[in-house]
Formats: structure tokens, sequence, C-alpha cells
């Protein structure tokens, strides 16, 4: 029976599975011949480094849930199993750990550049949508993955953060007793966080990675000159003038990169894998115990911002809901970026001083805002906080208005790039 | 039977029926799912109300129990703990306990049954943490006004000797006080309220 042959002449056996399956067709169109543009710098590797990270937090995971026991009873001491009679335990936890922290670093300075070269404007709202869930959804794995070794620091973590739900009106306690599946945080409540951490969770992240990529590959890369490489095409072969193929020219720099990145993450693994306390925390040493609270508790250093935001809003009307909604206020305006940037041109190489003075209050705000909600609480970081918060909102819902009013310089035609 | 075109008012009520009755069998089926998330009877059984011996409690002094794994604190109050009560009123955020964080048959400022034995659920109304026991007083660390009570180490909120929020502080109600009763003089049930009431 006659088929009809691959339009790539492919022959032997990729050329029995091309003629099944798109295999040449996927590798040309997002890697051998997806064009993006020439101008790329450093704050370009961060993209490939997250990919690098989940690759690296879905394996150590998988291997970790080899030994790790979901159960109140057994898994503080399962999690010092691993650590001490597994081999090489100590070192799959320790890359998981330091895996978590690092993959909010470097999906925050992925985010950063989008909003330094305007990456989320038009054609690419889809792709900060997605990549913004994406945000969303790693906030849930690594609060869930923090629960797990029910250490005491999980252990009220875990409080403290399902009772935020309690603040909802009316609802609010038969809602915590529902998703804790108990009257307090327990066995239930880490089995259920378990299989969110290990199957659900991994799963949608995994996906909304897969539209992340694809939404990008459909529109093309911005640079940072933000300006679209595809206006330029060679008229013979229709490919833009200012872009190479990703791969080798790509695939080469990222390892590059990610050679960097190994070094100073496996220093961490090896020779400080709890990170001074910010990384894995002092408390989370003694194992889970109800009765009582440890001094300050703090969150995970990276939700340290958002954290800060809940703490410094003052409960009103007899209810402490307001603090929950800003935090959560927070990351939902992110979402809304594409829509709230109302300048003519994209890049910040091209943007006025308001911009620029704007992002770097916002800056200087999300950075203190992370650090007093680490410490404890303190009337001076209260204040600090509440004045990072104002802040931080001022910088996303004034955005309409000053990058409108902002002047800008005149955007070139191509990209701008010196051979080295 | 006809087979010379379609009847669109048939199709699109067989289609919009159809999708109905899907779509109603789809909330149907989330039903197990969503409800497996609820305690289950193991957890409920495990919630049952506790008895405790207060007979060695002494005076100015606390036990925490566990009720329903949360801590539950009793305390009894010395004289002068009870007058410093009235001491603090101009600082508390609801000092007649007018939120209903208590059960209806527990008034007054020292919202207590018998007013020397406090009985409170040991879980700060702002996220849930433990505070700490501080009878001492002054003490100018924590407030100017302090005559004693407990202060939260997670986010600073402070709470006088009968489990009253003070201002300015991020938990915004009083401390729960647990439906309690007296089995006799020495023995409270927690988790039960007296007879007679409720």
């Amino acid at each position: 029976m006659a088929i009809t042959p691959n339009p790539y002449k492919t022959t032997g056996l990729l050329g029995w599975i091309d003629d099944r399956f798109p295999l040449t067709k996927l590798w040309k169109d997002h890697l051998s011949e997806y064009y993006a543009p020439k101008n790329f710098n450093f704050w370009y590797f961060f993209g490939s480094l997250a990919l690098l990270v989940l690759v690296n937090q879905l394996l150590t995971g998988i291997w970790l849930a080899m030994h790790y026991k979901p159960d109140a009873a057994q898994a503080w001491d399962s999690v010092e199993y691993i650590m001490r009679d597994v081999p090489w335990g100590n070192v799959l936890r320790y890359l998981h750990s330091t895996g978590a922290s690092a993959f909010f670093i470097v999906v925050y300075l992925h985010m950063y550049r989008g909003i330094l070269y305007g990456s989320h404007r038009k054609p690419r709202e889809l792709i900060w949508i997605f990549g913004s869930l994406i945000f969303l959804v790693l906030m849930a794995e690594a609060f869930c993955g923090y629960v797990l070794p029910w250490g005491n620091m999980s252990y009220w973590g875990a409080q403290v953060i399902i009772n935020l739900f309690g603040t909802v009106p009316f609802v609010g306690p038969d809602l915590v007793i529902w998703i804790q599946g108990d009257y307090i945080p327990s066995d239930a409540t880490l089995n259920r966080l378990f299989s969110l951490h290990v199957v659900a969770l991994p799963f949608v992240l995994v996906g909304l990675v897969v539209a992340h990529l694809i939404a990008l590959h459909e529109v093309g890369s911005n640079n940072p000159d933000g300006v679209e490489i595809k206006k330029h095409k060679d008229p013979n072969t229709g490919i833009p003038l200012d872009g190479i193929p990703f791969h080798p020219y790509y695939t080469v720099k990222d390892i590059a990169g990610v050679g960097v990145f190994l070094i100073i993450f496996l220093g961490v693994v090896f020779f400080a894998p709890d990170g001074g306390g910010y990384l894995l925390e002092k408390p989370n040493f003694t194992p889970a115990n109800p009765m009582s609270t440890p001094e300050h508790i703090t969150p995970a250093w990276y939700f340290g911002a958002f954290y800060a935001m809940l703490r410094a809003t003052p409960s009103f009307a007899g209810t402490q809901i307001w603090g929950v909604l800003v935090m959560f206020g927070a990351v939902a305006l992110i979402f809304f970026l594409p829509w709230l940037d109302r300048s003519p041109v994209k890049s910040i190489r091209y943007k006025g001083p308001i911009f620029k003075i704007a992002l770097a209050l916002f800056t200087v705000s999300f950075v203190l805002l992370n650090y007093f909600g680490m410490q404890p609480p303190s009337a001076l970081g209260t204040t600090i906080s509440q004045i990072g918060t104002v802040v931080y909102f001022l910088f996303f819902l004034l955005m309409p208005f000053y990058t409108k009013i902002d002047k800008t310089k005149p955007v070139p035609e191509r990209v701008t790039y010196e051979a080295h | 039977m006809s087979n010379q075109g379609v009847d669109p008012g048939r199709r699109r009520f067989l289609t919009l029926s159809t999708a109905v009755v899907g779509g109603a069998g789809v909330v149907a089926a989330t039903v197990p799912f969503l409800a497996s998330w609820k305690p289950s009877e193991r957890a409920k059984a495990l919630g049952a109300p506790v008895e405790i011996d207060i007979s060695t409690l002494e005076s100015g002094q606390r036990v925490t129990v566990a009720w329903r794994g949360k801590p539950v604190w009793v305390v009894r109050r010395t004289s002068e703990m009870l007058d410093g009560l009235k001491k603090v009123d101009s600082s508390l955020l609801d000092p007649e306990s007018k939120q209903k964080q208590q059960p209806d048959y527990i008034k007054g400022e020292a919202r207590a049954i018998k007013p020397e034995l406090l009985v409170l659920i040991g879980s700060c109304t702002h996220l849930g943490c433990s505070p700490t026991f501080r009878p001492d007083h002054p003490a100018p660390e924590i407030d100017s006004n302090w005559q004693g009570g407990f202060y939260c180490p997670c986010h600073g909120s402070k709470f006088d000797l009968s489990g009253r929020v003070y201002k300015g502080v991020p938990a915004p109600l009083n401390l729960v006080v647990p439906p309690y009763r007296f089995a006799s003089d020495t023995r409270i049930v927690i988790g039960e309220d007296p007879k007679g009431v409720a």
C-alpha cells in the first residue's frame, strides 16, 4: 500500500518514522530552523536554565519518592533515613531542596527580563499568561513540597498558609477543615499534599511549560531591542535577516550558561546545602509539633515579599481577609502586565526616565519586602513593608498612565548588534 | 423518515439537551472527588471531647492539653491577674467580647464559667500560631500597658489574660473560648457545652 512520502525526503529509519510521525518536522520547527534574534544577551539564559532546573526537580523528585513515606508518623524519619542511610540520598535531597530555591531565582530573573524588554507585549500576551500560571503553580508546588518533611517549620508553615483560606467570609472555617481533611494539619493533610506535589501539580506544570513554548515558537522570541525580527525577512528564503537558528547557536550559548549555573548550584548543594538557614530552615531540623510554635515563623525566602505584604496589611472590619487579598492581588496583577504597559516601545532601552524610575522603585521595594518578610515582626519592618506594598501596587496600577506620558526614544528598524 | 436535508431545530434541541445532561453528569461526578477531602470517620472520632484533671494546677500557672490537635490552655488566674483585666480595657480592640469568639454562656471580662479558671484555644486568631504565655509584667518590650497575657511570636499579636486582643496588631479577634463544662470541681470536659445550654 502506498503512503504519501514525507516532504523532508528522509530515508532509512528516519524516513520510516517521518512518514508516520513528524520527527524531522518537530526538530526543524523548534530547534534547527527556529530563528531566534541574534542579539540575545545574558538575560536570555534563564529560560533554558528554568527548563534545566525543572528536569532536575522531576528526576530527583521521582527518586526521593522511592524512599519517602507520606505518613505523619513516618515522614520525618523517612527524610532522615534518606539523609543518613540511603546511598547518595543526601545528595538527591539537597539537589531537590536547593533546586527549589534555584527554580525561583531563575524564574524571578526570567520574569524580570520580560519586564525589562517588554516580552509580554503584543503578540506575546499568551506566553506571558502561561508563564504567570507557571509561576502560580510553582508557588503551590513549592508550598506542598515544603510541608512534606513534616518538620516543625513545615507543620506551622502549613498551618499559616492553609489558614489563609479561613479568612474567606462565611465558609472560611469549613473550607480550612475541608482542605486539611481534619481539624488541624494532620496525616490526612500531609497525604493529600504529597499527592498534589508528586502527581497533580507536576502534570499541570509540565503542560503549562509546553504551552508556554508552543506559544513562544508560534510568534517568535522578543529581544533586548524589542523590535520584531519578522519584519525584515530574506526575500528568497523567508528567514528573518536578524534571526539565527536556535540550534546550534543558542544551544551552544546556553550550554555555556549551564556550565556557570552548575558551578554555583552544585557549590551550594555540596558546601552550603542549608544556605545558612535560608534554604533549609533550622526549626525544620526538629519534627512537627502541634503544641509548640517555632520562635518566629518565616516562609521560604522566595515567598518573603508576598508574606511581608500579608503581614503589613492591618485587619479591618473584624477580618484579616484584606491581607490575603493584597497578597493574592499582588500575584494576580502580574497576569495583566501586557495590558497595563501602554508605552509605544517595548524595551527599556528606548523607554523614558519615568519608567526607569518606576522600575527601580519597584525593584527596591520587592527586594526590601522579601527581606522584611523573612525577619521577625518589628515596627520598622511593618512600616517599610507597607510602603513597599504600596509601591508594588502603584508600579502596576499607574503603569497605563506613566507609560503613556513617558518620553520614549526612537526604536531602530533592525536589532542592534555588534559581532564579537 | 426523510433523508432530504436536516431539521436544524431538532438538531439544536438534541445538541443542547445532550450538553445539559452531560454537564449535569460531569457536575455529579465531581462530588466524590470533592467530598473525599472532608474529614474521614476516623478523623471525626479523634475530634471527640477530652477531659482533664485540674486539681494539681497551682494559682498563676497554666496547663496545655490537646483537643482536636489544637493546644487548649487552662490557666488558674490569681486575684491580682483578674484585677489587671480592667486596667487594659482601653488598649483592647473588643474588650466586651462582642465578636462571637466564645459560646453564649461565656460573658464578662473574665471570659470564663468560673472567673479564676480560664479556658482558651491557644491558637492565634491571625494565622493560627500558638502564642507564648507571658504572665510577667510590666513588660515594656511587649506593650506599655501590659498586665500579663499572651504574645504571639509569629506576627506580634498581643492578648490579655482573658485572651482579648490588643488594638493595632495583626490578629483581628479575641482568642477562642472552646465549649467546655465542669464534670466536677476538679475535672473539665473540653469540647462539650454545660448540660442544659446549647
